[in-house]
This record gives structure tokens, C-alpha cells and sequence, in this order.
């Protein structure tokens, strides 16, 4: 019963997005105005202004320590801001970059699944197939996460993200970990489960392949947002070099469709 | 055996099962260490109560309070490293206990002994246990996702620091409760080694808590037995005394040493 009315609601879900894109201006599922945040009397952020619509993919570009994983935080409402970040009514899912569980952990993922849906007072009926969709096999599952590797951790992360029915998902640097061959690469999966879930993305990541692969918008960070746009527009060279410091450009051969130009 | 032993042993037992629980999770937490810091500043409240002829529990309870808030606090600021908390506090808690307890409870103030309850102060450990349990019970997906990642909990939308705090709270609660047999240097290890044990012989969360507690109760009832029956053992020319706080320890290193025999994958 709970099956078939779920199936109800994301049809619902994806009507209403489809109207929504056909809008001359989609509601924006996050608006930020004027962010800073101040981190111990040193400026991290400044005058960030942004905004997210349904669907979209959104890249932060940075070069180190330029504050993309204190933006991400600071959107989970994790540091003190001053400025706007205004969430439509959404639930977030939010996947860290780096976890470093000790090695004798006796936790498996399916004890986090388990424990974040009795935390959000969500039933555990759909763990087996968020697992699934994220390519996590039963027997992962049940393994301690100190002995998983750093794809099957990663993925895991993805799905602890996934419970509670996220409308929006927040990566940190989803291509810092290292895939295994014969695995489905990174960027597929998200794209997958973007469909799948009918998810907007907001991904930290200086990897341009990515960008140009994956994002619908780029917004380029280096204490202050020093563009937002489109990932052609916002990758010109001169752009590049101002974010990075240094000449750097990225030739990109234009032969196929990629997600950006749809 | 008289009720007033019978409620003592009964409560001790109790109080391994809350220790494995509790020490369990400061295994995972990699804070065993920061839990001894948490039983030796109980020392300088102990002394202080007996200089004063107050009850001394209510003195230890008093300074285990106020080195909760003081760890919890350092926690928080995120500049509280084990080593320099064992440097510093747990040292000077010791130095200080030591100069403030009468010297004719200095023995067992630090090493404990067997003393028989009330039926009052029995029921009053009860429920102290039973907190200790239904915390554990009650936040146990709270504090297995924070264990796991922190920033994670608190994007979860958990309160870390405040878990954190009635995490600290509860083992010292914990303290409290063992410092009657056990004494300021020998509590922590009630904690710590029944949960070594039991991490080295479990692959699950549920079996590791479980083994925990089994191994700080045999612990308890070991060492109760042997230093009932052989207060005094004759090796050699060596008198070993087996007084309880000390024998109980052994007994728990003694599981130790035998779960080091099954080899961990």
C-alpha cells in the first residue's frame, strides 16, 4: 500500500516539475543573497549571491581553500552566516567528502541506514532499495564500513544522503575517491539517481571534466562568488586564471551533447 | 550471605553492565582515555567530603560534575587532546586527591573495597543504572551516527554537543557508581577493559555490547569470589592480598589476555 502511493507522490513530483521548466522563471528551490560567514575573525565568505532552481546541477569551482566546503556547510545551516540562504519547503541530503571511520568500527551501513531512519522517524522499508540504487550489494551492507573501499564507502555515503526522501543533494568533492574498474563512474551514478529521485545537485568540485560533463551551472569561488553562469560561459580562460591565480585553461573538444547543453 | 552484602554484590553487577555499555561506546569514541581523566577527578571530592565528614559520594559526585562540564567544554572548543587532558588533569586530580583524603582512607579512596548497602542507597544505584541503560538504549542511533561521522549527525539534524554532554553525563553517572568497590584509580578500568574484551571477540555493534557486559559482570563476580574465599593466596614466599577493587581488575585483564588468544580478522 505504502508502495503504491509512493510511486503516487514522485509522479506528482516529476508533473510538477515538468511544469515548473516550462515556466519563463522556475521557483527557485534556494535563494542565497549577500552571504558571508566569519570563521574565528577571519572571512571565509563574502557576498555570495546564487540561487538553485528544480532540477538544475549546480558545480562550486574553487581553487583550495577557497571556501566551497564551508559554503556547502553553511547551507546545511552548520556555521553561523549573516546575509540570506532561503530554502524552499525541501529536505537535504548531504554527502561529506571524506569520513575516516576507524578500522574496528563493528558499524555496517546497513546499522547507519537503519539508525538516520529511526533519527528521521521514516520507515526502513525502502533500505533495501536505496542500497540498491546506489550499487551497494546486501553483503556490503553488512560489512563493518572500516573494511568497505573507498568506492563501496562512497557510495554508501551517497545512500545514508538518500534516506528521508531528499529533494535536494549536496556533495562535497563526489570525484575525490577512487573507483574501481568495472564500477559505474561517479558522475553516472548521480546523474542516475537525479532521474531516478528527481533530485536538484549542489556539487563542490574543481574537477573541470565534471563540470563540463555534468553541471547545468557553475558558480566559481574564491572568497567572494566571482561568477555564475552556464559552464561554457563561466570557463573561459581569463575566468580560470583569475579564480586559480595562474594562466589555466581547459580545452574542451565540443563533438558530443553533454547534459549542460540540454 | 547477609542482604546487605546480597544488595552490594547485586549492585556492583549492575554497574558492570552499565560500564560495558558505556565503555563500548568510549572504545568507538577512541576516548578510553579521556574516561580515566573523567574517575580520577573524582578523587579530590572524595577526600574533601571526608575531610568534612559529608557523604563521600555526594563529594565525588560534586568535582565528576564539574570535570564532565570541563571535558565536555574543552571538547567542544575542539581543543581537547587526550594526552594533554592526561598530563595535566588527571595528574593533578591525583596529586590533590592524595594531599586532601585523610590517610587512613587513602586506600581506599584510590583502590575501593566492599562495603554493604542499604536498601535505600541499593534501589537509588538501581535507578542510576537503569539511566544509564535506558540512555544508551534510547540514544543509540544518535550515538551511532555520530560515532560515524559528526558532521554527518549534525546535517542529520542531532544535536551532537548536547548527546555528547549526556553521553559524558552517563558515564560519569557510571563513575559514580563503581567508585563504591572500585576506588578513583581503578574505576576506569571497569569501563575500558571489559569493552576491550569485547571488542576483541564481536564483529556487531549488538554482540560487542552484549560481550561487554558479560565480561565486566564475570569480572565483578570473579573478583568477588576470590577475594571472599582467598583474601590472601601464599605463592612462594610471595602473599598475594586479593582485596576486591584489585582483584576485580584482574579478573578483568585476565579476560583480556584470554580474548587476545582468539585471533581477530
Amino acid at each position: 500500500m505504502s508502495e503504491i502511493k509512493g510511486i503516487g507522490i514522485r509522479s506528482q513530483f516529476s508533473f510538477q516539475f515538468e511544469l515548473k521548466q516550462s515556466w519563463p522563471e522556475p521557483m527557485n528551490l534556494l535563494q542565497v543573497r549577500n552571504l558571508s560567514v566569519r570563521i574565528e575573525n577571519k572571512t571565509i565568505l563574502e557576498n555570495i549571491n546564487f540561487e538553485l532552481g528544480a532540477g538544475e546541477r549546480l558545480v562550486i569551482l574553487g581553487p583550495n581553500a577557497a571556501g566551497k566546503t564551508v559554503l556547502l556547510k553553511t547551507l546545511l545551516n552548520l556555521f553561523p552566516y549573516s546575509g540570506e540562504i532561503v530554502w524552499a519547503d525541501v529536505r537535504l541530503g548531504y554527502v561529506p567528502q571524506k569520513i575516516d571511520p576507524e578500522r574496528h568500527l563493528p558499524i555496517t551501513y546497513k546499522d547507519l541506514l537503519k539508525s538516520k531512519c529511526k533519527i528521521l522517524n521514516v520507515s526502513a522499508v525502502r533500505i533495501p532499495e536505496i542500497s540498491e540504487s546506489v550499487g551497494l550489494t546486501k553483503a556490503e551492507l553488512e560489512t563493518p564500513v572500516g573494511h568497505l573501499s573507498g568506492g563501496q564507502f562512497q557510495r554508501g555515503l551517497i545512500g545514508f544522503a538518500l534516506i528521508g526522501d531528499p529533494q535536494v543533494l549536496l556533495l562535497d568533492e563526489p570525484t575525490a575517491s577512487i573507483d574501481e574498474p568495472g564500477e559505474e563512474h561517479i558522475y553516472n551514478l548521480i546523474h542516475r539517481l537525479q532521474d531516478r529521485y528527481n533530485l536538484a545537485v549542489i556539487a563542490v568540485s574543481h574537477d573541470l571534466s565534471f563540470i563540463y560533463r555534468y553541471a547545468t551551472k557553475v558558480l566559481c569561488l574564491n572568497k567572494q562568488g566571482l561568477c555564475v553562469g552556464a559552464p561554457q560561459e563561466v570557463l573561459a580562460p581569463e575566468i580560470l586564471s583569475k579564480l586559480y591565480g595562474e594562466p589555466v585553461s581547459y580545452y574542451h573538444h565540443d563533438h558530443t551533447t553533454h547534459p549542460a547543453e540540454h | 550471605m547477609q542482604a546487605s552484602e546480597l544488595y552490594s554484590i547485586t549492585l556492583a553487577c549492575l554497574t558492570a553492565v552499565a560500564a560495558g555499555l558505556i565503555g563500548s561506546f568510549a572504545l568507538m569514541k577512541r576516548m578510553s582515555l579521556a574516561g580515566d581523566v573523567v574517575s580520577h577527578i573524582a578523587l579530590p571530592g572524595l577526600g574533601l567530603a571526608l575531610v568534612f565528614r559529608i557523604n563521600p559520594l555526594i563529594g565525588a559526585c560534586a568535582t565528576l560534575l564539574l570535570g564532565t562540564f570541563l571535558i565536555w567544554y574543552l571538547q567542544r572548543r575542539g581543543t581537547f587532546t587526550t594526552d594533554v587532558a592526561i598530563g595535566v588533569i588527571f595528574t593533578a586530580a591525583l596529586a590533590i586527591g592524595t594531599l586532601v583524603t585523610p590517610s587512613e582512607d587513602l586506600i581506599e579512596a584510590l583502590f575501593g573495597g566492599f562495603q554493604s548497602l542499604t536498601l535505600g542507597w541499593f534501589l537509588l544505584g538501581v535507578i542510576a543504572v537503569a539511566s544509564v541503560i535506558a540512555f544508551v538504549w534510547g540514544f543509540r542511533h544518535k550515538l551511532i551516527v555520530g560515532l560515524f561521522s559528526t558532521e554527518l549527525a549534525a546535517a542529520t539534524g542531532i544535536r551532537v554537543s548536547r548527546v555528547d554532554l549526556c553521553y559524558l553525563l552517563m558515564f560519569s553517572l557510571t563513575v559514580l557508581l563503581g567508585l563504591r568497590f572500585l576506588g578513583a584509580l581503578l574505576v576506569g578500568a571497569l569501563i575500558i577493559v571489559p569493552a576491550a574484551v569485547g571488542r576483541q571477540l564481536t564483529h556487531t555493534l549488538g554482540a560487542f555490547l552484549t560481550v561487554s557486559s558479560v565480561a565486566g559482570v564475570l569480572s565483578v563476580l570473579i573478583g568477588f569470589l576470590v577475594s571472599r574465599y582467598y583474601p590472601a593466596i601464599r605463592i612462594g614466599s610471595v602473599t598475594l592480598h586479593l582485596a576486591l577493587g584489585p582483584a576485580i581488575i584482574s579478573a578483568a585483564t585476565l579476560l583480556f589476555l584470554l580474548s587476545l588468544l582468539r585471533k581477530k580478522i
